[in-house]
């Protein structure tokens, strides 16, 4: 966490003079005491080589989905007879930790025409703009299926 | 580079205009956040990163702020979308199913 923040504050100063970054080491020191219960809480698994190499290929496929998505709500937008088919569906998730289940939450959200509406226990509720199948596996071989595959590699 | 980061600002407009242009053309609140949060994240994502191309020493903060937003614009409009269907706001007429009332704290409000 001490990394992140200086991380942080060094992209925000974008100066390596010894004394900003003296003063922003001191005030990452100190939120990083304060806060280190809540980071704890959050459960985040120790960093590996592996799950470094799974989250720079999760964020590329992340990054395609939402270019994806983009133009798929463009082509809605545009087209005259606005083709769209909404309805809610449950999906189930395999993960555990709540972090994860954020971010694969925030995943379907940002991908094409899937939006989440609830986390619940391991059931996610998802407005989805287009319907094509009804039950709750085969919505979640579509839907979630893509993201789980990496964030349970990194993760567990 | 000056080139290359008036070509991105130029696309994330786009995207922001065709968000907008959803927000008036879909039927019900649900579609309308779909179109905003999508669009407007990748559009202010494309436009922040332009202006950091544009101007190299501005990149480390831009980038920082993009991801920022790329981070915090789906919780805002999960956090929208939640409370109105809890709040019992109905879906369009033509959606097809609607598998929220399974769960008990769904479907009971009246809107």
């Amino acid at each position: 966490m001490l990394g992140m923040s200086l991380l942080v504050w060094l992209a925000l100063t974008q100066s390596l003079e010894a004394q900003e970054v003296l003063v922003g080491t001191g005030a990452c020191l100190a939120l990083s005491l304060v806060l280190s219960t809540h980071y704890i809480r959050l459960g985040l698994p120790p960093l590996t080589i592996k799950r470094a190499v799974f989250f720079a290929v999760y964020l590329v496929v992340l990054l395609w989905e939402i270019m994806k998505a983009n133009l798929d709500v463009a082509y809605r937008v545009v087209h005259p007879r606005m083709p769209i088919n909404p309805g809610v569906v449950v999906i189930r998730t395999a993960l555990t930790s709540d972090i994860a289940k954020m971010i694969l939450a925030n995943s379907i959200t940002l991908t094409p025409g899937t939006f989440t509406l609830d986390v619940i226990g391991d059931k996610l509720l998802i407005h989805w703009i287009n319907v094509k199948v009804e039950e709750i596996d085969a919505a979640t071989e579509l839907i979630g299926e893509r993201f789980e595959k990496y964030l349970r590699v990194i993760f567990q | 580079m000056t080139l290359v980061g008036t070509i991105v600002t130029a696309i994330g407009t786009m995207f922001l205009f065709l968000g907008s242009l959803g927000v008036f053309r879909f039927p019900d609140v649900y579609n309308r956040l779909q179109a905003g949060t999508k669009c407007t994240t990748l559009g202010a994502f494309l436009t922040i990163i332009g202006v950091g191309l544009m101007e190299p020493s501005w990149f480390a903060k831009c980038l920082l702020i993009a991801c920022f937003i790329l981070l915090t614009n789906p919780i805002s409009s999960h956090a929208l979308g939640r409370a109105s269907r809890k709040s019992g706001v109905p879906l369009w007429e033509g959606s097809v199913l609607d598998k929220s009332e399974e769960f008990e704290s769904y479907g009971k409000t009246e809107g």
